[in-house]
């Protein structure tokens, strides 16, 4: 180890560092009461590292003998899952606190998966990236089943904890078979074993990593914990894991294809067209018959996974570029959606319903137009910047000779539109008169009715995610 | 002699024995944790016999790192165990079913 490589692990040391240091100031000083403080301390911290990861220019740092690696395509996927983890943490404060939820360890635990994630989108090693997996799986086991009096949580949080684990041996059995026979667990080795024809145990390897990295972007058909988990947890524990674990695996996957195994796009590009299919449809199908907002929500991030695997899948720079651009578009719906959600109550006690919002366009038309907005997007309808994010990946499939997968695509798109039009119509022309609560929270409010202003605004240039997606794929693949 | 491929036999076996005391296991979810345990270890004794088989120190190395997580894993599993227990007054596996999925 060089003095150098700790400047490059530097905003990870210092968001455990803090971590740590809230846990002391929490256990000692005024427990629960001190949440407020912290979750807002957290926030701010996550916004700075990510305004200073982001601002750092171009170039590309090794540490630790390449087991980290800190370039372009990291320092996307880090501004990325640090500002959806702040941006939940901040909506989620006035929920919680209205429920007894605000537990100090609830942000800190967000801070110890956001340096897991961190880890994970930086791994250039077997060993990193089961260490970055980890540590954000534990901790996102522990929110889940946050709310320790309710059957649901504990339930929600039992399940993720016993498939999450299967799928962790799943992945490191991979890495182990791996390891055997590459001789290594630097990815930079293993990309020169695995180049040509290849032996039974690199493709054993590689097709149990792809399971186990399956599980963590839940993907069909490794999705059965999503739905269940989604429900189960109390929501702003949902919201966060619709957003940030998901940009982080999506980031993990990515790394692993290209760095690892970049040399066989052929034998992974299969596996990950048949995965994206999968998940489409599933996603597309079985969110038809949802009554629960939240279930609903589950089935529809399956189907978003789909298409961000199919830019994967196309093994190109664009491709890459596509998912990057695809994912950041899918985070920032699913903030506003899910503050929707969240706003979602009758007599302050929270409702997830479908059928509950019937007419809720006559309560507060507004948000109501906000949400029409979001779920337009969500469905892909043009102009709104949902499309453009499936217009990308649908044009890396076409690009990559998977003609097929692209017309797969947009037909389970078509299928998918279907149950978030249901929820505008019920909106909009409902039968019965909607038993919610008007009005929400100022924050909630502030990021639903932004999260849609992005929406319309952006379809002019993107905001410049595109150019800067493009710079981070270029950085992973070459 | 006892060669790479027998160690290996030896931990597909019990990883697949691992797999499918998840999937089959229907009386009790302390059965689903030895079920992770005996994976994690199967994984290990890959890694060693590789290591020894490579002369090569890095397969330890992950083997130490697997064993750590492991106990920190199997301990937020009793923990979260735990709580369920005292919500549901039960820890039948076929009682884990409050959510249809």
């Amino acid at each position: 180890m060089q003095p150098g490589d700790l400047s490059v692990i530097l905003p990870e040391i210092i968001l455990s560092l803090f971590a740590m240091a809230g846990l002391m100031v929490g256990a000692y000083g005024g427990k629960d009461k001190t949440a407020p403080m912290l979750v807002w301390t957290t926030s701010a911290l996550m916004v700075a590292l990510a305004a200073w990861i982001g601002l750092q220019g171009a170039g590309r740092a090794v540490a630790f003998g390449g087991m980290f690696i800190d370039d372009g395509f990291a320092r996307f996927a880090k501004v990325t899952v640090l500002l959806s983890a702040a941006a939940i943490l901040l909506m989620s404060e006035g929920y919680m606190q209205r429920r007894g939820l605000l537990r100090f360890e609830y942000p800190l635990l967000i801070a110890l998966a956001a340096v897991g994630m961190m880890m994970m989108v930086s791994a250039g090693d077997l060993i990193a990236l089961y260490m970055g997996l980890e540590l954000q799986s534990l901790a996102l086991y522990v929110v889940a089943s946050l709310r320790r009096d309710s059957v649901k949580s504990t339930e929600a949080g039992l399940k993720y904890f016993v498939l999450g684990a299967l799928s962790s041996g799943l992945l490191l059995y991979g890495a182990s078979l791996t390891y055997g026979f590459a001789g290594t667990t630097l990815f930079s080795g293993i990309i020169e074993a695995a180049q040509g024809e290849l032996p039974l145990g690199l493709l054993f390897g590689l097709a149990f990593i792809s399971a186990g990295l399956a599980f963590k972007v839940s993907a069909a058909p490794f999705h059965m914990w999503t739905p269940d988990v989604y429900e189960g947890a109390p929501t702003p524990i949902t919201a966060f894991f619709a957003t940030a674990p998901k940009m982080a695996a999506m980031g993990l996957f990515a790394r692993v294809v290209h760095d690892a195994f970049g040399g066989i796009v052929g034998d992974w590009q299969q596996i990950l067209a048949f995965l994206s299919v999968a998940s489409m449809y599933l996603g597309a199908v079985a969110a038809i018959g949802q009554t629960n907002i939240k279930r609903l929500m589950a089935y529809s991030s399956i189907a978003h996974m789909g298409f961000a695997l199919m830019g994967l899948a196309a093994g190109t720079a664009f491709g890459v570029q596509a998912m990057l651009v695809y994912m950041a578009i899918y985070i920032t719906m699913n903030i506003g959606t899910f503050a929707f959600i969240m706003s979602m109550e009758k007599d302050g006690a929270p409702v997830v319903t479908i059928a509950s919002l019937s007419q809720y366009s006559r309560r507060d038309p507004l948000k109501a137009l906000a949400m029409l907005v979001l779920l337009f997007s969500l469905a892909g309808v043009p102009p709104l910047v949902g499309f453009f994010g499936k217009y990308y990946v649908l044009l890396a499939a076409v690009d990559a000779g998977l003609g097929w997968l692209a017309v797969a695509g947009v037909i389970a798109s078509v299928i998918g539109a279907f149950y978030y039009l249901r929820i505008v119509y019920l909106m909009y022309f409902g039968a019965e008169d909607s038993e919610l609560d008007a009005g929400a929270s100022p924050i909630l409010s502030g990021f639903l009715v932004a999260s849609a202003a992005i929406m319309v605004l952006g379809v002019v240039n993107l905001f410049g995610v595109e150019a800067v997606a493009e710079a981070a794929a270029a950085t992973l693949v070459n | 002699m006892i060669g790479l491929e027998h160690y290996l036999t030896v931990a597909a076996t019990l990883f697949v024995i691992g797999i499918f005391g998840i999937f089959l296991n229907r009386k009790n979810v302390i059965i689903l944790l030895m079920s992770i345990e005996l994976m994690l270890l199967a994984v290990n004794i890959n890694l060693v016999a590789f290591s020894a088989y490579l002369a090569d120190l890095t397969g330890q190395v992950f083997t130490l790192f697997v064993l750590t997580v492991a106990a920190a894993e199997a301990a937020i599993g009793l923990a979260i165990l735990v709580c369920f227990f005292r919500n549901r007054g039960t820890i039948d596996v076929e009682d884990v079913n409050v959510m249809k999925g």
